[in-house]
């Protein structure tokens, strides 16, 4: 899947009624392909030399359906994603979020998070942006919550595989974590534990690059790029996380799931936070492995706090962090942020 | 001789809008000389949210995403 070696800009010399004609001719297609799954999947399981119902044909079972699925979907979810956000901007934020200090300021910020493209790798000089700009820390911590957690691609995929119910309770809660981490974090007066020069720095005003406009065939080719760029660089973590699901559905026996992640183990919250937290992945590798738990027995409170300290807690990520945040600032970002994971676990175990 | 900035902390797309800035210049025939930041703090007083972006000559005129080729073409020969 190395799309490097193609010519990078060939889509930018499609006249544009191309466009207009194969974008919707695309969905056609994707759409067809994704009602041929379950005949595909078993198709294509029957003609492995296992039988079906055993353990090793439950799981070759899944893992074909699923890698199509998700592959689909991760295609359809991250194309419309691109377009859409291609109306929105880190500076458009910025200039939003500014002057906004009272507390409609984190809601704000966590539906902002969703909305605006930004990469992992930009996450510093995005946080220096903001916070030299004047927005506070804590709404500053609620858009670089909100933007993981609350992804797209992770909802999409949940709504997909999952079902809609839990899709919805996800983003509910991973916006009101995003919310509430963003306002106690901002409480506490922060701005001493960022390391020095951040505080002492005062970034100029942005210049306007709103001459950039877009064209929708721009913002189409947006879309097709991201594609590109994000599906090329997460199939491999797709393929590992279906093949840990497909593992999961078919040799872990429901027994000892339910001794394990079950919902009357109350440590199993903690545990999966514990687990989750080093464990380095992204939304698109994760919800086949929450698939499979679910589909076990797992508690629903135990693998939502699994699911959202695995995407919403990376290390990787704090140790970008760590240029403009202090130890002891990002202990406590981890420390808030686990607190609103374990009280959703807990939560749900509790309530099913 | 314009010197064109390219703001970003060394990603892949950074190297290749670098590249495609490159390619441009030669193509149009205008001499140029690129830098490279990388360093977050600089990147952020200049202005740049999003990586990677580009400034000719003092003036920011990109930031975020890999440029349009095109626009790359008219930055350089402003």
């Amino acid at each position: 899947m190395t799309t490097e070696t193609h010519e990078p800009h060939s889509p930018g010399r499609l006249p544009d009624w191309a466009w207009y004609a194969g974008v919707p001719v695309a969905a056609v297609v994707w759409w067809l392909l994704y009602n041929q799954l379950i005949p595909f999947s078993e198709w294509m399981t029957s003609l492995f030399p296992v039988a079906r119902d055993s353990h090793t044909g439950a799981a070759i079972a899944f893992f074909i359906y699923d890698v199509p699925k998700v592959l689909l979907l991760l295609t359809g979810i991250v194309f419309v994603t691109g377009v859409l956000r291609s109306w929105f901007s880190p500076e458009k934020t910025r200039a939003i979020l500014a002057g906004k200090r009272q507390i409609w300021g984190y809601p704000l910020a966590a539906a902002l998070g969703v909305l605006t493209p930004f990469c992992s790798c930009s996450s510093v000089p995005l946080f220096i942006g903001f916070v030299s700009a004047g927005i506070p820390l804590g709404v500053t911590f609620s858009f670089l919550i909100a933007g993981p957690m609350v992804g797209p691609v992770g909802l999409g995929l949940l709504y997909g595989l999952v079902g809609w119910q839990i899709a919805t309770i996800y983003l509910v809660f991973g916006f009101t974590i995003a919310t509430v981490a963003g306002v106690v974090l901002g409480r506490m007066g922060l701005e001493r534990h960022l390391q020095d020069w951040v505080r002492e720095l005062n970034a100029g005003p942005v210049d306007d690059l709103s001459a950039e406009r877009l064209t929708l065939v721009d913002r189409l080719r947006i879309g097709v790029e991201q594609v590109r760029e994000i599906v090329g660089k997460v199939w491999i973590w797709v393929l590992i996380g279906i093949g840990i699901g497909a593992v999961i559905h078919g040799y872990v026996p429901e027994t000892m799931m339910l001794q394990i992640m079950g919902g009357e183990a109350w440590w199993s919250v903690p545990a999966a936070v514990v687990v989750g937290v080093p464990m380095y992945t992204n939304a698109a590798g994760v919800i086949p492995i929450v698939e499979a738990l679910l589909g076990k027995g797992a508690a629903l409170g135990t693998t939502l706090a699994f699911m959202m300290s695995v995407i919403a807690l990376s290390l990787p990520e704090m140790i970008i962090l760590k240029q403009v945040l202090t130890y002891r600032l990002i202990a406590i970002f981890l420390a808030v942020v686990a607190a609103g994971i374990l009280a959703t676990g807990f939560l749900f175990n509790f309530l099913l | 001789m314009k010197i064109v900035k390219v703001y970003g902390p060394g990603c892949k797309r950074c190297d290749k809008t670098e590249d495609m800035i490159k390619d441009a210049a030669s193509r149009l025939g205008i001499e140029i000389d690129v830098v490279k930041v990388t360093d977050a703090k600089s990147i952020a007083m200049a202005g740049v949210l999003s990586t990677p972006g580009i400034s000719v000559d003092g003036k920011l005129v990109h930031a975020g995403g890999l440029p349009n080729s095109e626009k790359i073409d008219i930055w350089l020969s402003a």
